[in-house]
């Protein structure tokens, strides 16, 4: 495996170092360099340290895990692949993505899959283990956003004004919901076993990755938010 | 010559911060390196400082730090200053030549008290006074500008990047017990050296991430008040803002937050604690001119302590972490670890949250 130090490189540097390397490489000391492994294919990297803005950003089909926090835009525009964070992200975390994996053990900052996507076969999934934000899912267009609020010690799940402006897709929210203020234009209801098969080999898959048991993690009921299609989204900021 | 379009350039202000709650002194060196890995956030039209705590040995005077274009510019500012003010030091501030920082103004600074007499023939505290002289000297006097004003306080600015800016002032020689600091990237205003941040009045001073579009009917406002926005950029405007609501008005540092930040009408109407509720109905309705639209991350320095604060809607990025005695602000993660390897508790305040850190009573002068 190589191994790239990353210590007082641009991010120019780190990407081009990551472009030359193996299929399986290690970024050690990271601090904040952007873009890392844009666009790329067909690589396994583990980051230590900080990445920078923009990690996975056009993701093709490459494996990254973070084994601290990342910053924001976290698989911008993603396309394949998966991005696997054992702490905290930032905000705007999956960007417009239009496939692949983001599965992150903490906390996500505020619009976790703004503008998510989905395209035929493909389909973005988003989970987060701990709380986000507000404007979870601000015009989600497709995909399957998760947050199972695991250790979020007393904080709401999700902070004000989810699904905001979302039309498509799906989100899964771990609890009842009941303090939860949801927009006109959606629908929440508690996850039915059926609903719960859709995101069965996702969550399995999670729970493998960060070592949770399944069992307990189904023990709480999902509340399953769709957009409603007879009552389409209007406006949020200014009345037009 | 590249044109948008044809060239990206990422790019969008830097912001950080460290401070001690135990008052103890840190030089500059340890925040010039926090910008380092925050870069590409600049573009090199504005960087600068403030650091709190770094003239104890002119605790009890004013720090005047100001540019003017030419020496008899200085000469005519230090005629008018000497006739309401006692100036017990008058010295260039100390500077290193370094090529990537060029045209520089010249850079001076006068430690004063203002006159006694003039204090009581005016009727006037010795903060409004000065406060109403920078106003003056730097709406009516052209080429002098005062860019800070406060007691055992400082900030540096210039054109460059920040961490140039930095050496270029020898922040390393001075010591401090908290110290903000900004990577400007100027989207429609110019990259000139008073429009660099921080924006100081008295000892209040901010570093803003953002671009605010309320900028008009604020700067309006803040006006009726004797307030004259003379910068060309729109921190500027909540610098006095601040000043305004927190010295005129004797508002907390809380209460002036839900101002600015105000939450969403919605938000107040769901509110289940009644005097919270009722508390933010009243700042909302009195101040309505002072909310602050648009995005922004800003930390807001005061000698004794410094506030972070997002807009409502949380358009900019931002995040604390602490360890020890320290705190630590920055609008990247990774500028937090450049200071502090190990820091804890890094989380990210909600949008229109202020984080307000304190230095332990009595040890901060």
């Amino acid at each position: 495996m190589k191994i790239i130090n990353a210590a007082n490189l641009n991010y120019r540097a780190v990407n081009e170092a990551l472009c030359n390397a193996d299929k399986d490489c290690m970024i050690e000391s990271c601090c904040g360099q952007r873009f890392i492994a844009a666009g790329m294919s067909d690589k396994n990297i583990t980051i230590n340290g900080i990445p920078g803005n923009a990690l996975g950003s056009y993701l093709n089909n490459a494996n990254i895990v973070v084994n601290a926090n990342a910053q924001d835009a976290v698989g911008d525009t993603m396309n394949e692949g998966k991005i696997l964070i054992h702490g905290n992200i930032g905000d705007a975390a999956g960007y417009a993505m239009r496939g692949g994996k983001i599965y992150v053990k903490g906390n996500a900052g505020y619009r976790a899959g703004i503008h998510m996507k989905a395209y035929k076969e493909k389909i973005p999934v988003m989970i987060i283990g701990g709380h986000t934000g507000s404007f979870l899912g601000e015009y989600q267009a497709g995909g399957i956003i998760i947050v199972l609020g695991i250790n979020t010690v007393g904080k709401p799940i999700v902070g004000n004004f989810p699904c905001t402006g979302m039309h498509g897709g799906k989100m899964f929210l771990r609890g009842n919901c009941k303090d939860i203020c949801f927009p006109e234009q959606v629908t929440a209801r508690y996850a039915t076993s059926k609903d719960l098969d859709e995101i069965m080999e996702y969550l399995s898959e999670y729970c493998r990755d960060f070592t949770y048991s399944i069992d307990k993690l189904l023990s709480v009921p999902f509340t399953v938010i769709t957009p409603d299609s007879k009552n389409p989204y209007k406006q949020m900021y200014v009345a037009n | 010559m590249k044109f948008e379009g044809q060239v990206r350039i990422p790019s969008g202000c830097a912001i950080s911060a460290v401070i001690s709650k135990e008052g103890n002194k840190m030089s500059g060196e340890m925040i010039i390196n926090s910008m380092k890995p925050m870069h590409d956030r600049s573009n090199g039209l504005g960087g600068g400082f403030a650091g709190y705590g770094i003239y104890p040995q002119y605790k009890d005077f004013y720090a005047l730090h100001m540019f003017f274009d030419t020496r008899d510019t200085r000469k005519k500012c230090e005629a008018f200053l000497k006739d309401q003010f006692e100036i017990v030091q008058s010295e260039i501030i100390p500077t290193r030549k370094i090529p990537v920082i060029t045209n520089e103004p010249i850079i001076w600074r006068y430690f004063v008290a203002p006159l006694q007499s003039v204090l009581t023939s005016l009727q006037l505290d010795e903060n409004e006074f000065v406060a109403r002289t920078v106003m003056k000297i730097n709406a009516e006097m052209p080429g002098a500008y005062v860019f800070s004003s406060g007691k055992n306080m400082g900030t540096f600015k210039a054109v460059g990047f920040p961490e140039d800016v930095g050496i270029f002032y020898k922040l390393d020689e001075y010591e401090g017990y908290s110290w903000t600091a900004h990577g400007r990237y100027p989207t429609n205003t110019p990259g000139w050296w008073g429009g660099a941040h921080p924006f100081t009045l008295l000892d209040y001073s901010i570093v803003h991430n953002g671009e605010i579009s309320s900028y008009d009917a604020n700067r309006r406002f803040m006006e009726m008040f004797g307030y004259k926005c003379t910068l060309q950029t729109d921190t500027e405007v909540i610098t006095y803002i601040m000043d305004y609501l927190l010295r005129i008005q004797g508002l907390t540092l809380g209460e002036a937050a839900s101002v600015i930040a105000a939450p969403f009408w919605s938000t107040i109407e769901a509110k289940t604690d009644l005097n919270d509720q009722q508390k933010h109905t009243y700042l909302r309705t009195i101040f309505p001119s002072l909310l602050i639209t648009g995005p922004f991350s800003i930390v807001l320095g005061f000698n004794g302590g410094l506030m972070a604060l997002n807009d409502r809607l949380k358009l900019r990025s931002m995040v604390v972490g602490e360890k020890k005695d320290k705190v630590f602000i920055a609008s990247e993660e990774a500028a937090i670890r450049t200071m502090e390897p190990n820091a804890e508790n890094i989380w990210s305040p909600a949008g229109g949250e202020p984080v307000i850190i304190k230095v332990k009573e009595g040890v901060f002068l």
